[in-house]
């Protein structure tokens, strides 16, 4: 296997984009990457694009050959792969790519993740996101996704002493971060007092402890290392990939406030890149509900079991912690296009390694990590990236 | 699940109406819902799995309450759902009735009941299985 370096990233502005359709989020942010590669276009050998459920959110299948097309390469007729893992699609596409690249396959990737959420009303968006949990033995009997999130916050909140403050602060920290940035969905701040009188969702889950349905894409381009110094002064390497599964259904995992996957995910990625939780600089988790930060920073070694509300608490993860997460806003503020969320985590923290993060440059960052989480945790994805 | 793909349903009548499960010959490990094989034991589990039908006791593990339902579900809101521990291990989530939605506890005992599950407003069919109460203390 040999060394994959991230020569350019792009991404759209996430959000409730009517104006712009599937293609167009997709191709801009194409476009973008392409541009900040310093790549023609010619050298690309495969297209890997993570989308969760075009199929609902679009009425359209064929997401490979379609984003090749729209993207202006099937006269080119590049091999174009779709890859689904639920909410992480995108992160699994990006470790796809990795690995045709560090196979010596491909020389050249071109990785994207899209989604356009906001053709179908409210409901239909929730109930596709629901496909990702286990519809037989959990939707089926009238859970949600943010129902079971919620049932992992019961959960953290009685054998941790977790409090609803804690997870509001979580909100709070991305909304903060999410203002400085100009691609996010939400770019205002908001107070612990509106997290907590938001109406429920599922309780104790209150609707501003939940992440946004988002129109939005993401890319990163992926070169053979040794060649990465053709295209930019500033290449960032991808120094550990981890990835693993679970149970579908929370019922069936033995601790309701782990995600094993998470877990498994993070130790291969840490092992392959021979660092510890210690030693990264900035991350970003997957935060689709503000529990779902608590237990990521748990899950990732970065604090101990149970510790994650105290954490939020005492500030480590804010963007002058000692520990930043999420200083892209998360997907809580930045807003969650599924598919496209898992690219854009990688995106930010190439920015962050590059010194590209503008007011939310995080000083001296040179390890980053970006966690990937499916539904509710049946698979997780982990990339550790290094400043070259 | 608006969609009416009926046979789906229909298939997994059994488990849903009487909480059968099955339990390996091997390792003695029980399953809800009912497993090919057990993932332990694997190909010595093969033709070795036995039907079980389970009691219909058990714990709260944890739980929410459901505000934002889906439409099939938009009349029960809000309605508390909880993953119950069966007292003979699998784990199963499920809608709590015939409680106030403040009396939901961890740790609290539950029975199962048999009651309608959803509506579906598209093909008009209803759909039936298990929903828990609390466990009545008797005397
Ligand atoms: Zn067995």
């Amino acid at each position: 296997m040999r060394d994959v370096a991230i020569i350019g990233v792009g991404v759209t502005k996430f959000g409730e984009l009517w104006d712009k359709s599937f293609r167009n989020l997709i191709s801009e942010a194409g476009a973008k990457a392409i541009i900040d590669s310093g790549i023609s276009g010619k050298e690309i050998d495969a297209l890997y694009v993570g989308s969760m459920s075009a199929g609902r959110f679009v009425g359209q299948e064929h997401v490979g050959a379609l984003v090749a097309d729209c993207s202006g390469f099937s006269h080119m007729h590049i091999p174009s792969i779709r890859v689904e893992s639920a909410c992480a699609s995108g992160g699994l596409a990006v470790r796809q790519g990795y690995f045709s690249v560090a196979s010596g396959m491909n020389d050249v990737v071109v990785v994207g993740g899209v989604e356009k959420m906001t053709d179908v009303i409210g409901s239909e968006a929730t109930d596709t996101l629901a496909t990702g949990l286990d519809q037989e033995w959990e939707a089926f009997f009238g859970a949600t996704l943010p129902g079971i999130y919620a049932m992992i916050a019961t959960k953290h909140m009685h054998d941790y002493g977790t409090t609803r403050e804690q997870l509001a602060q979580v909100a709070v920290k991305n909304h903060a971060n999410g203002a400085l940035n100009p691609y996010a969905q939400f770019k205002r701040p908001i107070s612990i007092e509106s997290v907590l009188n938001a109406p429920f969702a599922a309780y104790p889950l209150g609707m501003l402890d939940c992440s946004p349905v988002s129109d939005g894409a993401a890319t990163v381009i992926l070169c053979a290392a040794e060649k990465a110094k053709d295209y930019t002064s500033k290449p960032v390497k991808i120094i550990g990939s981890g990835q693993a599964s679970d149970t579908l259904a929370l019922h069936g995992r033995k601790d309701i406030c782990t995600f094993e996957s998470t877990v498994h995910a993070a130790n291969m990625a840490y092992k392959h890149a021979k660092i510890e939780p210690k030693n990264i600089d900035v991350a970003e988790v997957h935060d689709c509900f503000t529990i779902a930060e608590i237990l990521a920073i748990e899950d990732l070694g970065f604090v101990k079991k149970g510790d994650g509300g105290k954490a939020i608490e005492s500030k480590i993860t804010t963007l002058d912690g000692e520990k930043p997460v999420n200083t892209s806003g998360g997907l809580k503020a930045k807003g969650h296009p599924v598919g496209a969320t898992g690219v854009a985590q990688i995106a930010e923290i190439v920015m962050q390694l590059r010194g590209d993060a503008d007011q939310r440059q995080v000083k001296d960052a040179n390890i980053g990590l970006a966690h990937n989480v499916g539904a509710s945790g049946a698979s997780s994805v982990v990339h550790i990236l290094e400043a070259i | 699940m608006a969609d009416g793909a009926v046979p789906r349903f229909w298939r997994e009548i059994p488990q849903r109406y009487n909480l059968i499960g099955n339990q390996c010959g091997a390792c003695d490990r029980i399953y809800f819902p009912p497993r090919e094989s057990c993932p332990y034991c694997r190909r010595k589990s093969m033709g070795n799995m036995k039907e079980i039908k389970l009691g219909s006791k058990g714990k709260v593990v944890t739980y929410t309450i459901i505000y934002v339902a889906p439409e099939p579900f938009e009349g029960q809101a809000p309605y508390p759902i909880a993953i119950i521990e069966l007292d003979e291990g699998p784990r199963v989530t499920a809608q709590i009735v015939d409680c106030e939605l403040e009396d939901v506890k961890i740790g609290m005992r539950v029975q199962s009941t048999f009651r309608k599950i959803q509506e579906d407003g598209y093909i008009g069919a209803i759909h039936y299985g298990y929903k828990f109460k609390p466990l009545e203390v008797k005397g």
